[in-house]
């Protein structure tokens, strides 16, 4: 095996339905299919190999070509056999778990092919107009320095069209708007300091700016691109995590056949036949089958549910144990997801919507720069009276002023911050989040998934009997009741399987296996044992019997996510008024609020969670928002800044400000500390550039501004707000402990539902 | 001085050459994965030329 393959440990998970590969592929030139799958651990090249090789061999696959850097892998397959290879099941076989990655664009990211196209023209442009430049500030004879003026004149125009557009465009929607940003200095400054040096060219004067207008352009583009590419590469990291909601379904006709639709084509009153493993397309009713559902990422509610006959079913709970047939009971855009999306939207119009410092700064900057460049004009026209020459150092006045540390002073540190935090494992979607999350003084967090694992663990493993344990856990390895599978994973880490002639899942009750004329269950007490005392019911979870014996007795409860008592600890610590809010049932929620000393909320209904949140924004806090249900959603939206985990709901992910791929829940101070850092450093960058304006200021509008004097200005003031941000690279995380393992677990019992 | 003008539509002309030839590997997808680029390197088999 590769150096990185994870093994394909019982992998219990349900198997893609080709059906749902179809769906998610397109149709490309050749009469071929494109499959996008999302491989998180491919990491090495031999990686590369195991996993092309395997992929290409399969019967129909045209090719397969692996991309490292955003860890996918493009799978081309002839269109004419009728159902797609098994490329999922494949890769876990050569030990690489994949999911379906949503092909939602075609073309590439526009945006930032722009963006590096432009930065390649103006790079070329500045380097040879500085060629140009060099030789005229060392005295050239003036013939020779209108034929370089005229050369770099030549050399600009094409380039601050092409370029410039990028600032143009934006500076102009705000003008339209009536507002200002950024760029509306920046275009000013540029495509006046190029008018004024071709009409200095033309009337063969001594002094052009072409140079600094260029390279300008070429400074703030490189801020631009590395701002792009930061929330480019967050945007792709996040929507690479595993689909949680279903696409389609298998819908029985009314002639009996079964198709596959997809689920915006499921109408109300539809038959649904829903696989165990599978997840409820949209909401419905149950009307045949019993079986067990996993509600914990759309109620919070960590314990499994059951479902019989009658029963309503939410979209987006994961159906467990047995087959279902239900009755579609909504259509998609009327179930439970889409109630989330629109209580999502009514939190984000509730929002005051937050402006990014920079476009703050610049509200104050430009009409400031603006208006000392027009008085340097009228002065300089008051005194001397030469209208020529009030206009050259009014426009030199611009020049130097043109925020080029500004523009810089911001992304450079969001992207070295965002880079940081990349390393951790969490991704940020855009620089504004960062300086949200900065302000961040309350957090609310939910709690089953977030708080703790969402899954169970077996509690006091070792007091038991191995050859017990091992005997459930190779019975369990067959099931997906999350019971089973933290049995399955605590016992077959030990001892080699044992072999049953039969063994069967019974839905809402257990396991049963037949061995040597013998019954063995695993399950429920009343349904394992033959007559039980009812004190003994209410003591154990899950119990191991033999023809209605007692064996052993298992008891399970949701671990904590690692890292949550110390990181709740630090943020307590740190002064952050800290909740629970959680929509599971009472005594789980006060249990864990209890053992982390904080607030709880509990029973709380989504639109509840939402109310609560804005509820204290309006009380004037700054509130982050941690969840990861559907049920969650709205308070992302409705929060001031929000973080989810990556094993959060789909919409939940895309809601959030930040998402982090670690389990850690180190991830939430260490990404407020970070933010705070990056705060302090772009406040100090907003003041280094305040104070380079301070000493040029005076200077350009007494008219001592040379082409020279601006480019190295500029380029100065530049280099010193970029090694500024840099700093934060250099900066190690101050409390760097791992004292790992200490896995703090708390006494939250979980008992099965009624 | 002057006589060494010719020099300028040189230096420009290879300019532009990097810059095209920048554009042209954009565009042909070079830059989408490097990692990756750089791991192929080492471990992608050989594949002898027909003669």
């Amino acid at each position: 095996m590769s150096c990185c393959g994870t093994g394909a440990e019982l992998s219990m998970l349900a198997a893609t339905d080709p059906r749902e590969i179809l769906l998610a592929s397109r149709p490309i030139a050749g009469n071929l299919r494109q499959t996008d799958l999302s491989v998180p651990d491919v990491r090495c090249g031999a990686c590369i190999h195991t996993v092309e090789k395997a992929l290409g061999g399969l019967q129909g696959v045209n090719s397969a070509r692996v991309n490292l850097s955003t860890k996918r892998v493009t799978i081309k397959w002839r269109a004419d056999i009728d159902m797609p290879p098994p490329f999922i099941e494949t890769l876990r076989n050569v030990g690489y778990d994949a999911h379906l990655f949503e092909v939602d664009s075609e073309t590439k990211d526009a945006t930032l092919s722009e963006l590096i196209r432009a930065l390649a023209v103006s790079g070329f442009a500045a380097s040879n107009i500085m060629l140009f430049s060099v030789s005229v500030w060392s005295g050239a004879e003036p013939a020779t320095r209108d034929l370089f003026h005229g050369l770099s004149a030549l050399i600009a125009l094409p380039t601050l069209l092409y370029a410039g557009r990028v600032f143009f465009r934006s500076a102009w929607q705000a003008l339209r708007h009536g507002r200002t940003n950024m760029d509306v200095p920046i275009s000013l400054g540029v495509s006046l300091a190029f008018g004024m040096s071709l009409y200095e060219t033309a009337i063969h004067g001594p002094h052009a700016y072409f140079d600094a207008s260029v390279s300008l352009l070429f400074f703030l583009l490189i801020g631009r691109t590395l701002d792009h590419m930061m929330r480019e590469r967050a945007r792709m990291a996040v929507k690479g995590l595993a689909r949680l909601a279903a696409r389609g379904a298998l819908v029985q006709q009314a002639d009996g056949s079964q198709t596959y639709l997809p689920v915006a084509e499921i109408k109300p009153g539809m038959t649904i036949l829903l696989a165990a493993g599978e997840r409820v397309p949209v909401d419905a009713m149950v009307t045949q089958g019993l079986s067990e559902l996993d509600v914990s990422l759309v109620t919070g509610e960590s314990v499994p549910q059951p479902a019989q006959p009658g029963a309503e079913l939410r979209a987006g709970t994961l159906n467990l144990t047995g087959p279902l047939t239900i009755t579609a009971s909504a259509a998609a855009n009327d179930s439970f997801l889409a109630e989330m999306l629109r209580m999502m939207e009514a939190a984000e119009q509730g929002r005051s919507t937050y402006r990014r410092i920079a476009d703050r700064a610049s509200s104050l900057y430009a009409p400031v720069v603006h208006l000392t460049a027009l008085l340097t004009l009228i002065g300089w026209m008051f005194v001397e009276g030469d209208w020529h020459h009030a206009i050259t150092i009014a426009v030199a006045v611009l020049i130097i002023t043109c925020p080029c540390a500004l523009g810089l002073a911001v992304p450079m540190v969001q992207v070295v911050a965002a880079r940081r935090l990349f390393e951790a494992g969490i991704m940020i979607k855009d620089g504004g989040a960062l300086e949200r999350l900065a302000e961040v003084d309350t957090i609310v967090f939910d709690k089953t998934g977030t708080l703790t694992q969402g899954n169970p663990r077996l509690v006091d493993a070792d007091k038991l009997d191995p050859a017990m344990l091992t005997l459930a856990g190779t019975i369990a390895a067959h099931s997906r009741h999350p019971f089973s599978r933290a049995l399955a994973s605590v016992a077959l880490a030990a001892q080699p399987p044992i072999s049953f002639d039969t063994i069967a899942e019974i839905p809402g009750c257990g396991m049963e296996a037949h061995m040597g004329g013998s019954v063995i269950r695993v399950g429920r007490p009343e349904w394992a044992l033959n007559g039980v005392a009812g004190a003994d019911i209410n003591a154990s979870s899950v119990v191991l019997s033999r023809d209605g014996k007692r064996l052993a007795d298992f008891r399970f409860e949701d671990s904590l996510r690692t890292g949550a008592a110390d990181s709740v600890a630090e943020l307590k610590r740190d002064g952050f008024a800290i909740e629970v809010v959680s929509g599971d049932r009472e005594t789980p929620v006060r249990a864990l609020a209890a053992s982390l000393g904080v607030a709880a909320f509990a029973g709380v209904l989504p639109g509840g969670k939402a109310e609560h949140v804005a509820d204290l924004g309006k009380a004037g806090k700054k509130v982050l928002m941690v969840g990861d249900g559907l049920n969650d959603t709205p308070a992302l939206m409705a929060a001031h800044a929000s973080m989810a985990p990556a094993s959060a709901a789909d919409v939940g992910r895309n809601a959030a400000d930040l998402v982090f791929l670690r389990d850690n829940l180190e991830a939430v101070p260490l990404a407020i500390t970070v933010s705070r850092e990056a705060q302090k450093l772009v406040r100090q960058n907003l003041a280094l550039a305040v104070g380079y304006n301070f000493i040029a200021v005076p200077i350009a509008v007494l008219g001592y501004v040379t082409p020279l004097v601006a480019a190295i200005a500029m380029s100065g003031s530049s280099i010193v707000v970029v090694a500024n941000a840099l700093r934060l690279r250099g900066r190690r995380v101050s409390d760097e402990k791992r004292d790992a393992g200490a896995q703090k677990s708390i006494a939250m019992r979980m008992e099965p539902a009624e | 001085m002057t006589d060494y003008f010719y020099l300028i539509p040189i230096a420009i002309g290879l300019g532009l050459c990097g810059l095209a030839a920048f554009l042209w590997s954009l565009k042909a997808g070079q830059y989408d994965d490097l990692q990756g680029a750089a791991e192929r390197i080492l471990h992608q088999d050989d594949v002898p030329l027909s003669h």
